[in-house]
């Protein structure tokens, strides 16, 4: 009697098995990776996932038992995750990152990498005629831990051990895996600071270029142009455009939220943002670690750790 | 929201509980870096002092501060249940904002973001100069709190990395299938005759809190609400007719009165809906 007249209650006891296998299943999914289920799991589990949706649907028309109903909502927002979230592999994306994304991300930002690029040299440009002029301004645009010897009243002597002699360097390793970290950090924060409408990413462009300009122009009074510049050729001209790309992703972030065109605010961000994250996603680990500190871009925040 | 039609009533996280679950992290990263230094420093000393496998310890120690410092939420982040322990104990996690796929784009946008909501604040807070820089330092970190204190400010609680990657925090607790409480009604059921006025007498909100009760099994409440709605229904008790009893056995019967209504087409909500 009572159980025909509890038609909710028959209605669970029907389909409880699958929702206690699809549960199961999550939860096996979940722990590990989807790659822990067998082939036969993984099948049955959007069949599940349906067959549990539609469980849901009936129930909230038709049953009012409040635990059931909050049960179920709560195993197909779980199953919905598992079946349309995130699904590549890491081994995937990463080639699929490096083949296709990637560049593809960065070509799309060139007037970004431009301008970026644009700020870089304008900067080194004003700081290399300002120290050519005055030396004292040397140490205006670069902080005291990163001068090392390296400062206007140094002989040709010292400038030229920096360059060419390694030995006096007994922390090498240490020193380029901090540089390394470093660098990564600033990328990221150049990134990151796009979002204040462009402006810091803009500055810390400029700033970049002031650094590289004041030692450039010291070097180049001592007679050791054509030294220097080789130097950075290997050194510094991949981590210098992995900034300026990195900067450039800022831009376009911040560019997106001032002017969003025909779209709202909010969706013209998100999709710079995605794409920005792409380009920059592996610009820190992309830079080889072995250089010295010309290059390394500064500001007064990001020095201080 | 799904692409199957069926609404998920998915819900935001507040701000407080991210703001928890941050904090969980942020422990959480505190004390692997503890234990990292400290046996970073065992084995420096261990190595006695100089040397080369000394500088292979440091650089080990950079790289990890490194790793976790940026690596953490993003790794986290990309695993099926994308979130990181502190989200899971939170019963948390994030999701794309148009309902689509979470991309590793998104996750990394959203967590670079980061570097300018915690990383700049903090060392805003830590870097101590003079008079000048002092009033500087004060500057930063009021244009710092306005990214800190994004989230506070939408009606989505998104942070500036949501907001940039397209992706917010939703609850997803995780629920048990718990038994349902008409099962153990079913035998007593010949005890209790109820009429017709007697089980119209309540709606379907009334219903979900008597769930409620008989769940978390209290007796004072139970006894309470048991004389409630005896005097309400006009039941005179039984010689040997326990409140629980009573209560399951109306819970049977008011469900399956309603329930039975709403196959018509007929939803009570309450007692005051006279549908």
């Amino acid at each position: 009697m009572a159980e025909l007249r509890l038609k909710s209650f028959r209605f669970r006891a029907e389909r409880e098995a699958d929702w206690l296998r699809l549960e199961a299943l999550l939860r096996k999914a979940e722990g590990r990776s989807a790659a822990a289920l067998s082939a036969e799991e993984l099948l049955a589990i959007p069949v599940l996932y349906r067959a549990s949706l539609s469980s849901l649907s009936v129930a909230r028309a038709t049953s009012l038992d409040r635990a059931l109903t909050d049960y179920l909502e709560s195993l197909c927002t779980r199953a919905y995750f598992f079946v349309y979230g995130t699904r590549s592999s890491a081994r995937e994306r990463i080639g699929a990152f490096f083949t296709h994304d990637w560049p593809s991300a960065a070509k799309a930002a060139w007037r970004e990498t431009v301008v970026c690029a644009t700020l870089t040299v304008l900067g080194a440009v004003a700081a290399y005629m300002l120290v050519m002029h005055d030396p004292e301004w040397f140490y205006s645009f670069v902080p005291g831990g990163l001068v090392e010897g390296r400062g206007p009243e140094a002989t040709t002597q010292a400038l030229r051990a920096t360059l060419f002699d390694s030995s006096h360097n007994q922390l090498l390793s240490v020193m380029a895996t901090f540089l390394f970290t470093h660098n990564a950090e600033v990328a990221i924060m150049a990134f990151a600071l796009g979002f204040a409408f462009c402006v810091p990413s803009a500055l810390l462009m400029v700033a970049n270029g002031c650094t590289l300009g004041a030692f450039l122009a010291v070097f180049i009074q001592h007679g050791l142009g054509v030294e220097v510049g080789g130097w950075l050729m290997i050194h510094g001209v991949t981590e210098l455009f992995a900034v300026m790309l990195a900067g450039a992703a800022g831009v376009q972030i911040g560019v997106a939220l001032a002017f969003p065109g025909e779209r709202t605010r909010l969706d013209s961000v998100s999709r710079a943002g995605r794409g920005a994250g792409r380009r920059c996603a592996w610009l820190g680990p992309r830079r080889p670690g072995r250089r010295r500190s010309v290059s390394r871009p500064t500001t007064g925040s990001s020095a201080n750790w | 929201m799904t692409p199957e039609g069926v609404d998920l009533r998915l819900r935001l996280a507040e701000a407080s509980e991210r703001a928890a679950a941050f904090l969980l992290d942020a422990a959480i990263m505190a004390g692997i870096l503890v234990a990292l230094t400290a046996v970073a420093i065992g084995a420096t000393i261990g190595a006695g002092g100089k040397g080369a496998s000394s500088q292979i310890i440091m650089v080990i120690w950079l790289l990890g501060f490194f790793l976790l410092r940026n690596a953490y939420f993003i790794l986290f982040e990309l695993t099926p249940r994308a979130a990181t322990p502190g989200k899971r104990a939170l019963g948390l996690r994030v999701a794309a904002r148009n309902g689509g796929r979470l991309t590793a784009d998104a996750i990394f946008a959203r967590n670079a973001m980061r570097e300018l909501e915690v990383f700049l604040p903090l060392t805003f807070l830590v870097s101590r100069a003079g008079p000048v820089d002092t009033w500087l330092n004060l500057l930063g970190i009021a244009w710092c709190s306005i990214f800190v204190f994004f989230p506070l400010f939408n009606r989505d609680r998104l942070r500036v990395g949501d907001l940039v990657a397209g992706t917010w925090v939703v609850k997803t607790p995780q629920r048990k299938l718990m038994a349902d409480v008409a099962e153990t009604a079913f035998a007593a059921q010949g005890d209790f005759d109820f009429t017709q006025a007697q089980v119209d007498a309540y709606g379907a909100k009334e219903l979900q809190v008597l769930e409620e009760v008989l769940r978390r099994m209290e007796a004072r409440t139970i006894a309470a609400v048991a004389e409630r709605i005896r005097g309400k229904i006009g039941w005179t008790r039984g010689p040997i007719e326990s409140d629980y009893a009573f209560l399951d056995a109306y819970y049977l019967a008011l469900r399956a009165r309603l329930e039975s209504r709403l196959l018509f087409g007929r939803r009570r909500r309450d007692k005051y809906d006279k549908a």
